[in-house]
């Protein structure tokens, strides 16, 4: 299982190494790690750390793409659950009820949209489209319009503390990723999820319950965006209802996408998803590092991933492979032999 | 009525070729003025490819097209519509956001000082109408109309444009029976101006209430072409079916069958099946005939809870049984493998292995998955046991052969170790080895003690596996057959019968 | 509970003015209410009328430009004595200014301009952005004197006007001292979260932060992300890097008021008072003020009040 894992994010981890390789010659530190105050210290850390919303983002959003779906709405789920929770706990509450109202929060959410689409059959664009819209104007409604802050220590460990040295949002998504990839593969789910996105039609006729699965793949996307939500609060103490979150769903499906998941669903990797959420924050970072002019900045990002995808695309790895296997004797002609098996017609 | 010796259309020769396959094999057509002649065939006898040839969707291979005494030679169903021929097909190709007046005038409004004049494209368009005895306000859009109504829109736009030939492409399958009389009144005022008329269905009530002349196709040939005055119902059924009517009897022994096991009873959906009253018992095979659109897989669909019957009441074992999923059937250990391996069976991009063991794991509940060990070892005997070919169990099933595909998929029904399995068209489109071996499962099945109900279009099949045959024709079953009477001939005097013995 | 606190007010203000006032009327087209900045302003106007007796008629546009046409036409048909316009967008305003003009009601545009002939408005009362910038750098310069300083910027939104002019006049404050340079300059789109993230990599650029000796933010929110990145480096905001920004937000005060931060140059949200002055001024004898009347950018520092300046500012529904 790992092997075949390690397989699939191959392309992946490529691309990542390459970013990061070209982060380290724009900035020779890039991969020194020290410790401060007790706090692991570094730009490694940091991609990390800065990586952690999308990356739980990411985990949602794979389940969802892979039933064929897309969650517009996690960005906007992200401000309303940084608003929950900073009104909880101005109110007095613990942060422990805090992180839960928020988390009941982002699965309403994820509920709201599942029952759009599983129950009502609107298309998952134009379903989360309405939450991505009417959203972060309820997250705008419960802090006033202000960034509503605080201080409780429990809370803003969350997003700026540490656990054994390495920043907490760090062990948040791994944990996370873990527990999720570890459900979604240890149970049939996976398996009924991608049957799902390939053919719901087929799915149901097996006797899929389609249905309840689809609600379920967007309640695990609300409550993924209610964390990431809680992790971008507690980072600043403070829920900014206008901008926490914003457009960091069209960085999720990104990640997704890069991580090779289908838009069209099926098959989908958790893991490639969260590489994906690394390579742009890498991308990112190597765009602060770089210090050159903003304004280069959109450009520079879409240069990267225009890259990232082309490269990844059939066409042109149909290319890299077409030009290895005709430059010489390389040890490749085995692989796409086994990758696109012929199969025998069975003629009596 | 052709007393007029001169077609208006002659086709012939017309071949068509795709890769490994003859769509079309020298076809010939004659069409007269004032004529509806009907195009006969089971699916994939060649008759959309012979219309898309004739109208120039698909470039023909050979052959040669006289209209009205002059070659042509329509390179798309542009041009054919401009040399005369029209078709309207089975969806309505209009435009349901524009007005009934727009569409009729789509593209040739008439101008008035370079402007639309609309107060003449109403009037004009109420006039053509009213040749097609509608009265309907030309000025409401085309979607506030019924279906019959915006097909005779279509029909009424396809004769304006083109006028010698009208080709109608099922345009009464979506129809009831008054708008299907309202469709024929419309299709005799456009013989009675000269206008040849071909029309395609699978209603052979319709063809014969309709129609003057058939062209009856099998296989890509033409099989002959009749006057219907001249001939039986059966004898055309015969022809679309091709089958040596003493060739194939029922030569097995009288087989003896063990308790009820479902018991349907005034079973039926509104729109797709009437009420029936069915009896299944183990080790029995129930075999469906009838052809396309009887309602065989809306029967199939409705006992599986696949679209729900909304009228009746089933048993199963003698108790109640209530069935509106296919989970809820599935969990009664009911089965269906469906006519459209395609669309409906196949999860194409999982592998063989996945794809068997689906329909367990999901009776058995995302949270309890079947241990790798006992995936392996149910796929590997299921592979064995039917002898499905392919390279390795982790191989997509979309890449296997349609035979190994439908192998698969019975594999995944039978470990569910189904009480009752439903068979829609378990044999089509898959090569002959395949055949044969599914048809030695059923048998196989049946001595174990498993009740089948198997519907299908290949008769000698039927006759060669059941141990009853119902007939079904026009979405109602018309006749049951059992032990000796059981026989191709039998069937397909059941099938042709004009009002006969109801079940 | 804010939200408690502004229908009373506005229940007051709704209330006959108090009898020692010429009791004109006044329309206010605002905006909205999209920042903590925004509500202050509106709050301002609402006390400030009320101080002097002016009845205000207050409008909220939901950042929609044709409600705010149809509450100037609102005003113009019901006949008041002024309008204040505190305008969405530039352009698209001639006509409706055309109307007022014609119906002799004076407006005065509150902190932006519009493309319109100058003579279709009474004035307008902005803060020169340009000038906020440059007080934000003469500060430095004095807080330094002769000693060498590397500044990181953290800009706001790319492209936008304010961040253009807040650029410029820090650079221009700057450009005498050959001992201040700026080092890294990237955007934090006015955002906590993106000025902390931004000010990480500044750190990690520049010798674990050893190496800045100034951050230079265009608004309040990205410096006080960035001081959270600075405490959790292990340095001292406000000591081992300086910090100044522009905006004087009340949680500003408060990190100037720890030591946190150094310094803030307040955008006012008082945009009213001086438009009221105007006001009442050609009202009493028809004085045109200047097309332009600039309000006050006033510096914070630590050594001010800034317990009492975030107490005030929380008060205006900041």
């Amino acid at each position: 299982m790992i092997r075949s894992t390690l397989r699939r994010v191959t392309p992946q981890l490529i691309i990542l190494a390459l970013i990061l390789a070209l982060n380290m010659v724009m900035f020779p530190g890039f991969f020194h790690v020290e410790v401060h105050n007790g706090r692991l210290f570094g730009n490694l850390i940091d991609v990390l750390n800065r990586g952690a919303p999308v990356a739980l983002l990411s985990v949602g959003m794979t389940l969802v793409i892979a039933t064929r779906g897309i969650d517009l709405s996690v960005g906007a789920v992200m401000a309303i659950s940084g608003a929950v929770a900073a009104s909880v706990i101005t109110g007095g509450a613990s942060w422990i009820v805090a992180v839960l109202a928020a988390l009941g929060a982002g699965a309403l959410c994820g509920l709201w949209n599942g029952v759009l689409v599983a129950v009502l059959r609107i298309q998952p664009i134009v379903a989360t489209l309405v939450l991505m819209v009417a959203g972060r104007g309820i997250a705008q409604l419960l802090t006033e319009g202000a960034i509503l802050t605080f201080n409780d220590p429990g809370l803003v460990r969350l997003g700026g503390g540490t656990i054994l040295s390495l920043p907490t949002p760090i062990w948040i998504w791994i944990g996370v990723a873990a527990l999720v990839g570890l459900v979604v593969r240890r149970s049939a789910l996976g398996l009924l999820i991608e049957a799902t996105g390939i053919n719901e039609r087929s799915a149901r006729l097996a006797g899929i319950n389609a249905r309840v699965l689809l609600i379920a793949v967007y309640l695990v996307a609300g409550l993924c965006a209610a964390l990431a939500g809680v992790v971008v609060a507690a980072d600043i103490r403070g829920a900014d209802a206008n901008n926490a979150g914003l457009w960091m769903e069209l960085d999720a499906i990104l990640a997704v996408v890069i991580g090779g998941t289908s838009l069209l669903g099926g098959r989908f990797s958790i893991t490639a998803s969260l590489l994906g959420a690394l390579i742009i924050q890498s991308v990112n970072s190597a765009i602060l590092m770089s210090g050159m002019a903003v304004e280069f900045n959109l450009v520079i990002k879409a240069v990267i991933i225009i890259t990232i995808l082309v490269i990844q695309s059939p066409r042109v790895r149909h290319w890299i492979y077409l030009l290895r296997a005709s430059s010489g004797p390389g040890p490749m002609p085995r692989q796409p032999a086994s990758r696109t098996p012929k199969i025998e017609e069975g003629r009596p | 009525m052709q007393s007029d010796p001169k077609p208006v259309l002659h086709a012939t020769g017309i071949s068509k070729f795709f890769p490994g396959v003859i769509a079309l094999d020298d076809v010939e057509l004659q069409l007269y003025p004032g004529e509806v002649h009907a195009l006969l065939g089971e699916n994939g006898a060649g008759k959309s490819t012979l219309i898309k040839c004739l109208t120039g969707a698909y470039p023909r291979d050979a052959g040669v097209i006289m209209l009205d005494g002059a070659e042509i030679n329509p390179k798309d169903p542009l041009s054919s519509q401009a040399a005369g021929i029209g078709t309207v097909y089975q969806e309505v190709n209009l435009l349901s956001n524009l007005s009934v007046a727009e569409n009729l005038f789509l593209g040739r409004q008439p101008r008035r000082f370079g402007m639309i004049d609309q107060r003449r494209m109403l009037r004009d368009s109420k006039d053509i109408l009213a040749q097609y005895g509608l009265s309907i306000d030309p000025a409401q859009l085309l979607s506030s109309y019924s279906i019959a109504i915006q097909q005779i829109v279509a029909i009424a736009r396809a004769v304006e444009l083109s006028g010698k030939v009208l080709i109608l492409d099922e345009p009464t399958a979506s129809l009831d029976r008054e708008e299907v009389e309202l469709m024929f009144s419309v299709i005799r005022r456009l013989t009675a101006r000269g206008l040849a008329v071909v029309f395609i269905t699978h209603f052979l009530d319709q063809v014969l209430a309709i129609c003057d002349r058939a062209t009856i196709l099998r296989n890509g040939c033409v099989v002959g072409t009749r006057k219907l005055a001249e001939v039986t119902q059966t004898e055309i059924v015969t022809l679309m079916l091709g089958r040596q009517l003493e060739a194939a009897t029922h030569h097995h022994e009288r087989r003896e069958t063990g308790d009820v096991l479902l018991s349907l009873r005034g079973f039926g959906k509104r729109g797709a099946i009437e009420p029936f009253d069915l009896d299944i018992h183990t080790g029995e095979v129930v075999g469906m005939a009838g052809l396309l659109g009887s309602g065989r897989t809306e029967t199939c669909n409705a006992i599986f809870g696949a679209q729900p019957a909304d009228q009746g009441e089933a048993r199963l074992r003698g108790s109640p049984l209530r069935i509106s999923t296919p989970r809820e059937a599935i969990r009664n250990r009911i089965a269906l493998c469906p006519e459209d391996r395609k669309t409906e069976g196949i999860v194409g991009d999982l592998s063989v292995r996945e794809n068997i063991i689906l329909s367990l794991q999901a009776r058995q509940g995302w949270y309890r998955p079947l241990p790798r060990a006992k995936i392996e070892e149910i796929a590997q005997s299921y592979v064995k046991a039917l002898d499905i070919r392919l390279a390795n169990l982790d191989t997509p099933i979309r890449l296997l052969s349609g035979g190994n595909q439908q192998k698969a998929l019975l594999a995944r029904w039978l470990a569910t170790e189904p009480q009752l399995l439903i068979l829609d068209e378990p044999t089509r489109g898959i090569d002959v080895g395949a055949h044969a071996e599914i048809i030695a499962l059923i048998e196989r099945l049946r001595t174990q003690g498993m009740a089948l109900l198997v519907a299908s279009s290949e008769m000698e099949e039927l006759v060669a596996y059941s141990t009853k045959i119902v007939v079904l024709r026009d979405r109602r079953q018309v006749g049951a057959l059992t032990g000796d009477d059981i026989s191709p001939n039998a069937i397909i005097r059941a099938i042709a019968a004009e009002e006969e013995p109801r079940a | 509970m804010k939200l408690m606190k502004t229908l009373l007010v506005s229940a007051a203000i709704a209330m006959p003015a108090a009898a020692f006032a010429e009791n004109e009327t006044v329309g206010f087209s605002q905006i909205g209410s999209e920042s903590g900045w925004r509500a202050a302003e509106t709050s301002v106007t609402k006390a400030d009328a009320k101080e002097r007796g002016i009845t205000l008629k207050f409008a909220d546009a939901q950042q929609k430009q044709e409600n705010q046409i149809k509450a100037l036409r609102g005003f113009i048909a019901q006949g008041v004595d002024a309008i204040l316009l505190a305008p969405v967008v530039a352009t698209g305003w001639d006509e409706v200014l055309g109307e007022a003009k014609d119906a002799d009601i004076p407006v005065v545009l509150l902190d932006r301009k519009v493309d319109a002939s100058d003579d279709l408005y009474l004035t307008a009362v902005t803060s020169d952005t340009v000038h906020e910038g440059t007080v934000a750098g003469d500060w430095l310069k004095d807080a330094v004197g002769d000693a060498q300083c590397n500044v990181v910027e953290l800009q706001g939104t790319t492209g936008a006007s304010v961040t253009i002019d807040r650029k410029k006049g820090f650079a221009d404050a700057i450009a005498s001292a050959d001992n201040i340079t700026i080092v890294r300059s990237q955007t934090g789109d006015f955002t906590r979260a993106q000025g902390k993230i931004v000010m990480e990599s500044f750190i990690k650029a520049e010798g674990g932060g050893s190496d800045i000796c100034a951050l230079y933010a265009h608004n309040d929110d990205m410096a006080l992300g960035a001081i959270q990145a600075i405490k959790e480096a292990g340095l001292k905001p406000g000591e081992d890097i300086k910090i100044v920004s522009i905006d004087s937000v009340p949680d500003m005060h408060l990190a100037i008021s720890k030591g946190e931060a150094n310094a803030t140059v307040e955008l006012t949200p008082d945009m009213a008072g001086p438009a009221f002055d105007a006001l009442e001024a050609y009202w009493a004898d028809g004085t045109q003020p200047e097309k332009w009347i600039q309000t006050d950018s006033t510096l914070f520092t630590q050594d001010d009040d800034n317990e009492a300046a975030y107490e005030n500012k929380k008060a205006l529904g900041y």
